[in-house]
C-alpha cells in the first residue's frame, strides 16, 4: 500500500511541473510586462523602472525566472500580490477554508441526494419514478450552475420574502449585523451548496443508476436471489456495495467541475473564497494572485484524485495496488 | 490509475452504447438510412431537433426580428424606458438597464452563442482527433508523450486557465474560442485514443496492412471513418457544454465582451437589479438552458440510432 502511494506521488511530479510550467508561460509569455504600464506613465523615473524590473526579476531569462519561481514554490512561497504587497499564500490560506466548506458541503449534498435517487431508479427500473428521475436529472444536467443560482436566489430569497413566507439569505456568509452562529451560517450555505451541487446530481443519479443496472444483471445477483436470499438484502448488501465502488473515482474526477463551479458560485453569492478572490484579482490585473490561486485550484484537484485513487484501492482490494 | 482507469471507463462505456469497432460499414448510405429511421422513432429527439432548429432560425434571423419584429437594434439605448417588463413600452419581452430590447438582443446573443461554441467545438475536435488519432495508432512514446500532455491539461479546472488567460489576454471573440480549443482538447482526444487502439488490433486492420495499405492509408481510409460516430457523439456532448462554459466565462466578465450581446454578458448584466427585473435573469438562462437540454437530447438520439445493435 505504501508502495502504491509513493509510486502515485512520484507519479505526479511530472503532472505538477507541465501545470506549473503551464501557469507560469501564460502569465510570462504576454508581450509587455507588469512594468510596461509603468513605462507609459510620465511621472515613473527610468531608474525607478529599472529598479522594479530588478526586484520583480524580469531582468533574468525566463528559464532562470521559473526555476527561481519554481523553488520559491517548494518553500510555499507564491510571491507578493502586485495589488497590496501581501504573501499570496497568506492571501489563498486566508479564504481557503471557506471554500472548502462550500465544495465539500456541495459534494456531500450531492451524494446523500444523487445516490438514493440513482439506486431507487435502477431497483425499480423503468417504472413511473424511474422515469420521472430521469426527466429530471436529464433537464437538470443541461441548467447552467450560475443561472440556477440565481433563480434559487430570486426564488427562495426575493419572492418568499415577498410572499410572507421563511426566506433565505441572498448573499454573503453570515448575517453582518449580527455575526450569526452556527444556524445563521448554515442558513448562509444552502443556497450556493445546492446551486453547486446540482450539476454533480445531475451526472451522478445517471451513473449509479447505469452501475447499479449492470450489477444487478450480474451472475452473482442470480446466485444470491437464486439462494433464497430477501430481495432487500440481495440488493443493498450484495449489489449496492459493488455499484458503489466506481463512485470513488466518479467524485475524484467531478473535483476540477465542482471547484470550477466555485468560480460562479462564489461570485454570484458574494462567498468569500478561492474564486472570488481570484476574479476580483483578475479585476485588479494582481497577475502573482491569480497565477498563485490556479496553482493551488489545480494542486487540490490533484490531492483530491491522489485520495479517490488511494480510497479506491482500499475499496476494492481487486484493483491492483502493484500496478 | 485514476487517469487510465477513467479513460478505459469512458471508451467502454461509449463502446457499450455502440460497439463501432465491429461495425465496419460496407453500404454507407443504407446504414445511414437505418440509423435516421431509428432516430425518427425516437419522439423525444425529433422534437428536440425541432426545437434547437427553432432556436438556430431564430438566433440566425436576428437581423431579421432587429428590423422587422422589434424595430431595434442590439445596442440601441433608451434610458427613460430602461427595465421595462416584458409587453411594456412596446419591448415584447422587455427591456434592460440601457433601455435595449431584451428580444432583439436574445436573438444576437443567440447567434453569438451558438457560432461561438460550433466553432470552437470543431477546432476542438480537429485537434483532438488528430493527436488522439496519432497517439493511439504511434503508441510507444509518442503515445505517452502526447498523453501526459493531455493529463496536464486535464488537471486543471478548466474554466481557472480560462479565467487566468481571459483575464490577462483580454481575447477577442475568435481568439477566445480558439482558446477554448486549445485547452479543452485532451476530453476527445483520449476518447478518439483509446477508439484507435481498440481498432488497430483489429485483425481487418493487419488484412489492409498486409495488403501493402501505408499508414495515413489505414488512419483515413480504415480507422477514421469507424471513429467518426463516435467524434458526433461526443461533439453532440460538447457543444452544450461549450455554450454553457461560454457563457459562464461571460458571465463573469471575462468572454464575450459588451456591446456584442451574448446569452452570459445580458445574464451578467441583469443579475444586478433581478429584484425589479427577473424575467432579464430568467430569459437568456432560459435559451441557454433548451439549447443545452435539445442538444443533449438530440445526442442521445444520435447515439441510439448510430448503435448497430439496437434494434428495437
Amino acid at each position: 500500500m505504501t508502495g502504491f502511494i509513493v509510486r502515485r506521488l512520484l507519479q505526479m511530479i511530472p503532472l505538477l511541473l507541465g501545470v506549473t510550467f503551464l501557469t507560469f508561460a501564460i502569465v510570462n509569455f504576454v508581450p509587455g510586462s507588469p512594468v510596461s504600464t509603468m513605462q507609459m506613465n510620465p511621472k515613473a523615473r527610468p531608474e525607478d523602472i529599472e529598479r522594479i524590473t530588478r526586484n520583480l526579476g524580469l531582468d533574468k531569462p525566463w528559464y532562470e525566472r521559473y526555476l527561481n519561481w519554481l523553488g520559491d514554490l517548494l518553500h510555499g512561497d507564491m510571491g507578493l500580490s502586485l495589488a497590496n504587497y501581501t504573501p499570496v499564500t497568506d492571501r489563498i490560506l486566508g479564504v481557503l477554508p471557506n471554500t472548502l466548506l462550500l465544495t465539500t458541503t456541495a459534494l456531500a449534498l450531492a451524494l446523500v441526494i444523487a445516490v438514493p435517487l440513482g439506486v431507487l431508479s435502477a431497483v425499480k427500473h423503468n417504472s413511473m419514478f424511474d422515469q420521472t428521475t430521469t426527466v429530471i436529472v436529464t433537464a437538470l444536467a443541461a441548467i447552467p450552475s450560475f443561472w440556477m443560482g440565481l433563480l434559487l436566489i430570486i426564488l427562495f430569497a426575493v419572492k418568499f420574502k415577498a410572499w410572507g413566507l421563511p426566506y433565505l439569505p441572498a448573499s454573503g456568509m453570515q448575517d453582518m449585523r449580527s455575526a450569526g452562529g452556527v444556524v445563521d451560517r448554515i442558513e448562509h450555505l444552502i443556497l450556493p451548496a445546492s446551486a453547486l451541487a446540482i450539476v454533480q446530481i445531475a451526472g451522478w443519479t445517471r451513473f449509479i443508476r447505469a452501475s447499479m443496472l449492470e450489477t444487478i444483471g450480474q451472475d452473482y445477483i442470480r446466485t444470491a436471489e437464486a439462494k433464497g436470499l430477501p430481495r432487500r438484502s440481495v440488493i443493498y448488501g450484495h449489489a449496492f456495495r459493488n455499484a458503489l465502488l466506481p463512485l470513488v473515482t466518479l467524485v475524484g474526477l467531478a473535483l476540477p467541475e465542482v471547484f470550477g463551479g466555485a468560480y460562479l458560485i462564489e461570485q454570484i453569492f458574494a462567498w468569500n473564497g478561492l474564486g472570488r478572490l481570484t476574479l476580483n484579482a483578475t479585476q485588479a490585473n494582481d497577475y502573482t494572485l491569480v497565477m498563485g490561486a490556479t496553482l493551488f485550484f489545480a494542486f487540490l484537484t490533484m490531492a483530491g484524485n491522489l485520495l479517490a485513487d488511494i480510497l479506491y484501492s482500499i475499496a476494492d482490494p481487486r484493483i491492483g495496488t502493484k500496478s | 490509475m485514476s487517469e487510465g482507469a477513467a479513460a478505459a471507463q469512458t471508451t467502454e462505456r461509449l463502446r457499450s452504447q455502440g460497439d463501432w469497432s465491429t461495425g465496419v460499414s460496407s453500404n454507407r448510405g443504407g446504414n445511414l438510412q437505418r440509423a435516421w429511421r431509428r432516430f425518427k422513432r425516437n419522439h423525444v429527439a425529433v422534437i428536440s431537433l425541432a426545437v434547437l432548429f427553432a432556436i438556430i432560425i431564430f438566433s440566425l434571423s436576428a437581423g431579421l426580428i432587429s428590423t422587422y419584429v422589434t424595430g431595434y437594434d442590439y445596442e440601441e439605448n433608451h434610458l427613460d424606458l430602461a427595465r421595462s417588463h416584458p409587453g411594456q413600452n412596446g419591448y415584447i419581452l422587455g427591456s434592460d438597464a440601457n433601455g435595449r430590447d431584451v428580444l432583439t438582443r436574445l436573438a444576437y446573443g443567440g447567434r453569438v452563442s451558438l457560432i461561438f461554441a460550433t466553432m470552437a467545438a470543431l477546432v476542438t475536435l480537429l485537434i483532438g482527433s488528430i493527436v488522439g488519432l496519432v497517439a493511439g495508432f504511434a503508441g510507444r512514446w509518442t503515445d505517452s508523450i502526447l498523453m501526459r500532455f493531455a493529463d496536464v491539461l486535464l488537471s486543471i479546472p478548466s474554466i481557472s486557465i480560462l479565467v487566468l488567460v481571459s483575464s490577462i489576454y483580454r481575447p477577442g471573440y475568435f481568439t477566445l474560442a480558439l482558446v477554448f480549443s486549445l485547452l479543452l482538447w485532451p476530453g476527445v482526444s483520449r476518447i478518439v485514443r483509446g477508439e484507435t487502439i481498440a481498432l488497430r488490433n483489429q485483425p481487418f486492420i493487419d488484412a489492409a496492412r498486409v495488403s501493402g495499405a501505408s499508414n495515413k492509408r489505414l488512419v483515413g481510409r480504415h480507422i477514421l471513418p469507424n471513429v467518426l460516430p463516435i467524434m458526433l457523439i461526443w461533439a453532440s456532448q460538447v457543444i452544450p457544454a461549450f455554450i454553457i462554459t461560454e457563457a459562464a466565462l461571460s458571465f463573469l466578465g471575462l468572454g464575450v465582451q459588451p456591446p456584442r450581446p451574448s446569452w452570459g454578458n445580458m445574464l451578467l448584466e441583469a443579475q444586478n437589479y433581478y429584484m425589479t427585473n427577473p424575467s432579464n435573469v430568467f430569459l437568456p438562462g432560459l435559451m441557454i438552458f433548451l439549447t443545452a437540454l435539445s442538444i443533449n437530447l438530440i445526442g442521445n438520439g444520435l447515439r441510439d440510432a448510430l448503435d448497430p445493435r439496437m434494434e428495437r
